[in-house]
């Protein structure tokens, strides 16, 4: 039971790292990552491959894994920031099933859709049972780590500049704000996190492959940002708590629908997931933690008491 | 040479194929100002409808309009409860919303259907051949199918009150709206009709391959690659996009092989909104 609770922990973990990056672009600039998957297994793959094959150290493999997505990030931000948003919605989208398409058929690399195993885990054999609990300590550092920078970001002139952008590309630019160039970095900053995220995940689990990058995370990730409320870093982090709950109770509750297939089971708790992520969207918009927007500095008003 | 003559051919009829759903996408898109995600689910669903009318004794031309009911019917009612009241606040949240409806849908037939590959059982047909070039009956009346949709489809928008209102809409909503035409109504045709072009499309690919829950999927691409490359919200430009990737589709296999012919879609959407947003025949992208 307890290993259960630290495993649902640790994954829950890894979605709050994933819908703190993904709530930087949505809530922070308004623009959208539905390949979030992708950047996810890009980290991933960069990192179990750096520690296996590559047999460098498992901290290296994570900075390879930061490295590696917010690349990609910036590589699918490129043709895309001067459009419109939903432009930019359709490229990622296409981008997470090219780098399916590529984990699967690169078998030399990738070893195709066996997956890799036997990625390390920090101190794995010295651990023993206990590896699981360390590790969530270890996700639980990196968590606050990237919380404690979004908040600054939240709180920041750039933040600022970055919902100015969001509320109205067009003001921003004429205030003189490089509309461009900080799209594409906050982009590729919460590209970056993604495939950080991939590379916890791996190392947690050991195993890697292309169907564990399915679009659903992707869905499962905006479940979280918005029921948690976009454009709040600590509401990304209760709704990935909030999914979990409401994936693991939704494991137990077809346990008990008779008559039903494997297949119908799965079917019905991705139906589930789906309709809460239209139920939240439509009813409750703003989550259960509203973004609060810091009151803008007082100007001095020249020594007066 | 008669490899690539071949791949074209092939690609002129998967680009047929493939104009039908483009064409509903891009209209919606022109008119409702959203990108619709849920075309994957919807094309499963026209799918799956159309199987089911088959099976149970429809010949192809019925069960291409039950599909496009069912489609149309069904599209619309997403877009009226999920979709179009988040539209308000942008495009994205619709987006997103249809994501997920897109998502009901596919696992509404999964819980009817399972996950199994179905084919519909139409007579075989043996292939004609042409020197080296091989083509199928069947494919060819397919293709003859799907020509016509866009025939009537073109016709509709060209000499119909209501095409001509939709026209009008797309390009400017607020003269529309002046001049007396009533957005509400245009907006939900362009829902039906362009989620039933989309439903026929999903049957027209499943009569041509084989059909299952991730059919609307796999094609999404595919859809949306065709919208762009011709220019988001053009008609027209849906067709020559669909046949333009097609064909390639068709040709990268021979150059990549067939497991990188769905990232075609994807490549020619990133190539064209870098080089030219507005697409082959599109006018506005910003």
């Amino acid at each position: 039971m307890l290993n259960y609770l630290l495993f649902i922990a640790t994954i829950g973990g890894i979605y709050g790292l994933l819908a703190l990056g993904l709530n930087l672009i949505w809530g922070g600039a308004g623009m959208v990552n539905l390949g979030l998957a992708g950047f996810f297994a890009v980290g991933a793959y960069a990192s179990a491959l750096a520690t296996t094959a590559g047999h460098l150290p498992i901290p290296v493999g994570w900075m390879l894994a930061l490295l590696a997505g917010g690349f990609a990030g910036l590589i699918v931000t490129l043709s895309t920031t001067r459009l419109r948003e939903d432009y930019l919605a359709i490229v990622t989208l296409g981008f997470a099933e090219v780098v399916r398409l590529v984990a699967s058929n690169e078998v030399w690399l990738t070893k195709g859709t066996d997956g890799i195993s036997g990625i390390p885990g920090p101190w794995k054999a010295a651990l023993g049972p206990s590896f699981n609990a360390a590790y969530l300590a270890i996700l639980l550092v990196v968590l606050a780590v990237v919380y404690v920078l979004m908040r600054r970001i939240d709180r920041s002139p750039y933040g600022r500049a970055l919902r100015a952008i969001r509320e109205d590309a067009q003001v921003a630019q004429v205030a003189g704000k490089p509309v461009l160039r900080f799209k594409a970095q906050a982009f590729a900053l919460s590209a970056a996190i993604a495939g950080l995220a991939g590379a916890l995940y791996g190392h947690f689990t050991s195993y890697v492959a292309p169907d564990l990058f399915l679009p659903l995370i992707t869905v499962y990730i905006f479940l979280s940002v918005a029921a948690g409320g976009i454009g709040n870093p600590a509401g990304a982090l209760v709704g990935a708590y909030l999914l979990m709950t409401l994936l693991e109770s939704a494991r137990f509750l077809v346990e008990f629908i008779p008559y039903v297939t494997a297949v119908q089971r799965a079917a019905l708790k991705e139906l589930l997931i789906a309709v809460a992520l239209i139920l939240v969207l439509r009813l409750m918009p703003s989550g259960v933690l509203p973004e609060r927007i810091p009151r803008a500095p007082q100007p001095q008003t020249g020594g007066q008491p | 040479m008669d490899l690539v003559l071949q791949a074209v051919i092939n690609g002129l009829v998967s680009g047929a194929l493939l104009a039908v759903p483009a064409i509903g996408f891009t209209a919606m898109f022109a008119v409702l100002r959203f990108p619709n995600f849920s075309v994957s689910g919807v094309a499963t669903l026209g799918a799956f409808a159309g199987y089911q009318a088959y099976a149970v004794g429809f010949e192809v031309a019925g069960s291409l309009a039950v599909a496009f009911a069912v489609a149309g019917v069904v599209g619309l009612f997403l877009d009226r409860v999920a979709h179009l009241p988040l539209v308000k606040q942008g495009a994205l949240p619709a987006a997103i919303a249809s994501i997920a409806s897109g998502l009901v849908l596919e696992n509404l037939v999964r819980l009817g259907f399972g996950n199994d590959m179905r084919g519909y059982d139409r007579p075989i047909a043996r292939d004609l051949h042409f020197g080296d070039i091989r083509i199928n009956p069947q494919q060819t009346e397919t293709m003859g199918v799907a020509l016509a949709i866009m025939l009537v489809v073109f016709a509709a928008l060209a000499f119909t009150r209501i095409g001509k209102a939709m026209r009008a809409s797309a390009d400017n909503p607020e003269l529309a709206a002046l001049k007396g035409i009533r957005p509400e109504r245009v907006a939900m045709m362009a829902s039906f009709v362009g989620m039933g072009l989309v439903g026929m499309g999903g049957m027209l690919l499943g009569l041509d391959s084989s059909i299952d829950p991730l059919t609307g999927a796999r094609i999404l691409l595919s859809i949306f690659g065709a919208a762009v490359l011709g220019g988001l919200g053009s008609a027209p430009g849906a067709v020559l996009g669909a046949f333009l990737i097609g064909i390639a589709e068709e040709l990268s296999v021979l150059v990549v092989g067939s497991p990188y012919r769905a990232a075609v879609g994807f490549f020619a959407i990133l190539i064209v909104l870098t080089v030219r947003p507005r697409g082959l025949l599109g006018e506005r992208a910003f």
